[in-house]
């Protein structure tokens, strides 16, 4: 008769959910197919119909350096260790343009997401790490403009940018964090995304996008590496343009804060997950 | 004894609906608020997710509350009831979107929900694109997609457009294919809302078809509906809400039987207040409440194909000029299949008091089974607008299958008109 196919072994209960619940990765990577096809919308989606596409990615930074190159480097003359402060910014700015969009794009995944997690079951945690992997499609190709300054105001290109993915690593583990924390807050206080804005021009302040390390006190430099973006921002510049020594003890810092960040994000999304599409 | 697929223990939900705003009669009391308004506003948004153990209250519904079904792989099952009964919250909770507040579901078996067709698509993405992104978010893999492709590029009848945009698609196209996604997916259970609402009847009837073959395949279907046709065609079990707990549960003529019977539901009648969506008021005269009733003078909003339906209108500020009332009926595509004006009937409608309720009769209306709404149009004695509201109240038309004549998508009676003395 009917119903030859394999007994389902495939087994939920269902049943309201009390306390702190652990993020089931496995699960996580059986969605992995549709991680593909969102990653693969958000990028395609991104330029569409308009006129430049993805010269955008490197606009946006390239235009910003030219701005902080007059305002920061001429006007204000902020050192710049030596590095002409044209690539000393830009070198930041791909970096940071890559956190801030990322951040942005992530903290108002769930808002943008509504439709689709109040209609279809899927690990919502999928939502705000989606953005910080698509956004790297952008950051490659603002990157690939950093080769081409450095070849301008020769710069040797060194085997030390093999550190560029371990940074990368540490800053999407950050934004996807922040995110995960910033999304599932911002679901349900539609404040979130104002604060944001706000937030991210005063991290990008905040980090050493404008001004190098060493012009900030010494006794401070280990205190400020638990923001993860100077380890980052620092380490870049190292690794690309070699001036200073690869700042390990703020790498390590950093990498410590941002596990932090990205657990307890991931675990307060965890908590707060079941009542989404609730207030959505 | 055969193993339950789903297994649903004293399941309940609860919701906070709007809280109401507080009123300030003085200038001082309303800027105090104004200083105070994101304290409040904090509360109640934190509210929405809080709820301290409070199990009522005005601003608190239970949209279920206590059920407990078992159902059996292979099992068709529909589920009726009117609007607010609990419906799409159960769908939403057996499919994992919602949780519940109390109680328990066991699943055995892959889900996949269909709550609306077409999730997730992209308008700047191409068809082909959508396909395999709503797929996947559906619950498939992309290696299964891929196999299936050209089956369901054939069924959309999408064709060349397939490389462009969704948003260049006209609606219908969008329609099928979403539609065409939706019908290819392969779970060990299906949960579907009232999605085939959408799309043209041709089109409704081969998705129908495509359901009904799934059905005969051995798997789960969980089906909601208005439409009791749709129910009888594809479900042997059906399952009636009614606030939120389960009102009857057999087989599904029995259960569309006892539904059907006048007095089961009561949405046969609207009161039309001042705040009715999509109304129109520029003159004084209005219209009060609307209500539909059959033969027996009972309001009703289910009706056999060839039955008689009366609809009676209360007004209020009438003038002693009199008045002009007129109403419109239209299917569930929106387009007009009945017009009928009260200055075509043979009524005196002058020095009437300043209240009045009017009366139409259709004494057969011989049209075919699905869901209908009324528009109400009130003119002056000049035939100028006073009061114009949209879908005012809907009713059911069902086909038990023992019409002789005709049946046609546009009602041709004339009908007769009254005045009813209050």
């Amino acid at each position: 008769m009917k119903n030859n196919r394999p007994t389902p072994t495939h087994q939920v209960i269902i049943r309201p959910k009390t306390g702190w619940e652990l993020v089931d990765w496995r699960e996580i990577k059986e969605y992995k197919d549709l991680i593909y096809f969102l990653i693969l919308r958000d990028v395609k989606s991104l330029y569409k119909q308009t006129v430049l596409g993805f010269s955008w990615a490197i606009l946006r930074p390239f235009l910003k350096m030219i701005v902080f190159s007059v305002i920061f480097g001429r006007i204000a003359k902020i050192p710049s260790d030596g590095i002409p402060y044209p690539l000393f910014s830009y070198a930041g700015l791909v970096a940071w343009e890559y956190f801030a969009n990322s951040l942005k794009r992530s903290s108002g995944s769930l808002i943008s997401g509504s439709g689709i997690f109040t209609k279809v079951y899927f690990p919502r945690l999928i939502l705000p790490i989606v953005p910080c992997i698509a956004s790297l499609v952008d950051f490659t190709i603002a990157l690939s403009i950093v080769f081409i300054m450095m070849l301008i105001y020769n710069f040797a290109i060194t085997w030390t940018i093999i550190y560029i993915p371990i940074l990368v690593l540490l800053m999407l583990i950050t934004a996807s964090g922040l995110g995960m924390w910033l999304s599932a807050l911002a679901i349900q206080y539609r404040d979130v995304p104002y604060g944001v804005e706000f937030l991210v021009q005063l991290l990008m302040y905040a980090a050493p996008v404008i001004f190098p390390i060493s012009w900030l006190p010494e006794s401070l430099k280990l205190y400020l590496g638990i923001y993860p973006m100077y380890g980052v921002i620092e380490g870049f510049r190292s690794a690309l343009l070699h001036q200073t020594p690869m700042p390990w003890d703020l790498i390590g810092i950093g990498a410590i804060s941002a596990s932090i960040m990205f657990l307890s994000g991931a675990y307060y999304f965890k908590k707060k997950e079941r009542i989404f599409a609730d207030v959505a | 004894m055969k193993d339950n697929i789903i297994q649903i223990n004293n399941l309940s939900k609860r919701y906070r609906i709007g809280i109401k705003e507080e009123m300030h009669d003085s200038l001082i009391g309303k800027f105090f608020s104004f200083l105070i308004a994101p304290l409040n506003n904090f509360r109640r948004v934190q509210k929405l997710s809080k709820f301290k153990g409070k199990s009522s209250g005005e601003d608190i519904i239970w949209a279920l509350r206590d059920i407990s079904l078992n159902i059996e792989p292979g099992e068709i099952v529909g589920i009726i009831g009117s609007n607010g009964a609990g419906k799409s919250t159960l769908l939403k909770i057996l499919s994992r979107i919602v949780e519940p507040t109390e109680g328990s579901a066991i699943i055995k078996g892959r889900v996949a929900s269909l709550l609306e067709i077409g999730t997730g698509f992209h308008k700047e993405l191409s068809g082909r694109e959508n396909i395999y992104l709503n797929g996947t978010i559906l619950g498939m893999k992309k290696n299964e997609i891929k196999d299936k492709f050209e089956d369901i590029v054939e069924f959309s009848e999408i064709g060349k457009f397939i490389d462009t945009p969704v948003k260049r698609y006209s609606s219908g196209m969008y329609v099928r294919l979403a539609f065409a996604v939706a019908a290819h997916l392969e779970p060990e259970i299906l949960i579907v809302d009232e999605v085939l609402a959408v799309g043209d009847a041709a089109f409704q009837k081969k998705c129908l078809g495509k359901m009904s073959e799934t059905a005969q395949e051995g798997r789960t279907v969980l089906f909601v509906s208005h439409n009791m046709h749709t129910i009888q065609d594809l479900c042997n079990r059906t399952i009636l809400l009614e606030d939120g707990k389960v009102a009857l549960d057999g087989t599904t003529s029995d259960v569309i039987k006892q539904y059907l019977q006048p007095g089961m539901i009561n949405t046969g009648e609207s009161n039309l207040t001042d705040g009715f969506r999509s109304r129109k008021s520029p003159g004084k005269l209005r219209a009060k409440a609307i209500r539909i009733l059959n033969e027996k003078n009972e309001i009703c909003t289910i009706y056999e194909i060839n039955d008689s339906l009366s609809i009676e209108l209360d007004i209020s500020h009438v003038h002693e000029n009199g008045f002009a009332v007129s109403f419109l009926i239209f299917n569930q595509q929106g387009a007009l299949i009945y017009q009928v004006r009260s200055q075509d009937g043979n009524i005196v409608t002058k020095n009437l008091g300043s209240t009045a309720t009017i009366r139409l009769t259709i004494p057969r209306l011989n049209i075919i089974q699905g869901r209908y709404s009324i528009d109400v149009w009130i003119g002056n004695h000049l035939d100028l607008l006073e009061d114009h509201v949209e879908s005012t109240i809907s009713f059911e038309v069902i086909n038990r299958g023992h019409s002789k004549v005709p049946l046609r998508s546009i009602i041709h009676e004339v009908g007769k008109w009254q005045i009813l003395k209050n």
